[in-house]
């Protein structure tokens, strides 16, 4: 598709999904008390959306994943949070 | 337009979702097992539940003139308890034969545990032994990458077991690439809330190709739709795809994977 097709097809669909995303991050700073892991990994990832690279899409699903190599050693709970614990830390 | 959902758990939905999915197009439909959103009580649920999947159901679907198949295993969400595993694995066997069944599925992992990839290694020699199709669920969100990585690695050390016979699904941008390089085929599904967006799954195909990739709804007891795949289909015609593309998606890549088995017919 040429890019203003793409413009005209998908454009107020993002841009209404991205004013979610800032009033999502709006209603976060509102609120009271410590954030876990997560904000600081949704941070990171939205960084990630101002880089000039071709697969942003991979590059955010990659910043909340789990890195590690090895299986763990029980699975204490059946559900998944979206972020590693890890992730979005400063290094 | 006709397609094949390759991947819906049909015992959670309504007899209006049939009738929806026939409406729009669906020519067959194929139901791995899963979990039912609890733990099951011991092994004879599991027996109950495959008889459902291959007794019940398809008399269900056949009401609407749907062809019906299903896959059977124990689903990774129950796989820690070693114990329960052992003696489901053991069930499993007497369902292979049954006339509706394509393989082993949806195995894989959940939480990339030992004891996952404990069960998940036992499943994978069943299939070998038995000479099956395997159908692969990857883990949820974080765990996708990291889960993808070790069922790959899993499914390379069984010396038995052929790429082009397995299916692993639930891949999006970050593990696609090592599932198609790899030889696997890759199934995309399509979630209102994780995994991926119609928008997102031509994407991949417009970057990837269309070679042995599927789309499928997952349609389960959690949020999801039904007729996930018709929109998807409707996302192709709008980006300027033709009839032909279109219908290798979802139609003719499903059945040529499937027809894998010779018990799977593929839809007039």
């Amino acid at each position: 598709m040429r890019r203003q097709a793409i413009l005209d097809r998908y454009f107020l669909d993002a841009r209404h999904k991205l004013i979610d995303v800032a009033a999502f991050l709006d209603r976060v700073e509102r609120g009271e008390g410590d954030a876990d892991f997560r904000l600081a990994a949704f941070h990171q990832a939205v960084d990630v959306l101002r880089e000039r690279r071709p697969d942003k899409a991979e590059a955010v699903l990659t910043v909340f994943s789990d890195p590690t190599d090895e299986p763990i050693a029980v699975a204490d709970t059946q559900g998944a949070c979206g972020a590693w614990p890890g992730s979005g830390k400063e290094s | 337009m006709r397609y094949i959902e390759p991947h819906g758990h049909m015992v959670s939905r309504t007899t209006d979702d049939y009738q929806a999915m026939v409406t729009s197009g669906c020519a067959a439909v194929c139901e791995p097992a899963f979990w039912a959103g609890f733990d099951r009580g011991g092994p004879e649920s599991f027996r109950d539940y495959f008889s459902q999947l291959t007794e019940h159901e398809p008399r269900r679907a056949a009401k609407f003139g749907l062809p019906h198949y299903s896959w059977i295993c124990l689903n990774p969400k129950e796989a820690e308890d070693l114990g329960l595993a052992r003696e489901v694995l053991t069930i499993i066997p007497e369902f292979l034969d049954r006339p509706n069944v394509l393989g082993v599925g949806e195995i894989g992992l959940n939480k990339n545990s030992r004891n996952e990839l404990q069960v998940l290694e036992r499943h994978i020699e069943l299939a070998a032994e038995h000479d099956q199709l395997i159908l692969v669920h990857t883990p949820h969100l974080e765990d996708k990458r990291k889960g993808t990585r070790l069922i790959l690695d899993a499914l390379a050390a069984e010396s038995r077991i052929r790429p082009e016979r397995c299916i692993i699904d639930h891949v999006e941008e970050h593990t696609i690439r090592m599932v198609l390089d790899e030889g696997y085929w890759a199934g995309m599904t399509l979630y209102p809330e994780s995994k991926c967006s119609a928008a997102r799954a031509v994407d991949m195909l417009e970057i990837y190709g269309t070679e042995r990739i599927w789309m499928n709804s997952a349609c389960d007891w959690g949020v999801s739709v039904p007729k996930a795949v018709p929109y998807a289909m409707l996302e192709m015609r709008l980006r300027g795809h033709d009839p032909d593309w279109i219908d290798r998606v979802a139609f003719r890549n499903p059945s040529a994977f499937m027809s894998q088995c010779s018990r799977f017919r593929i839809p007039e």
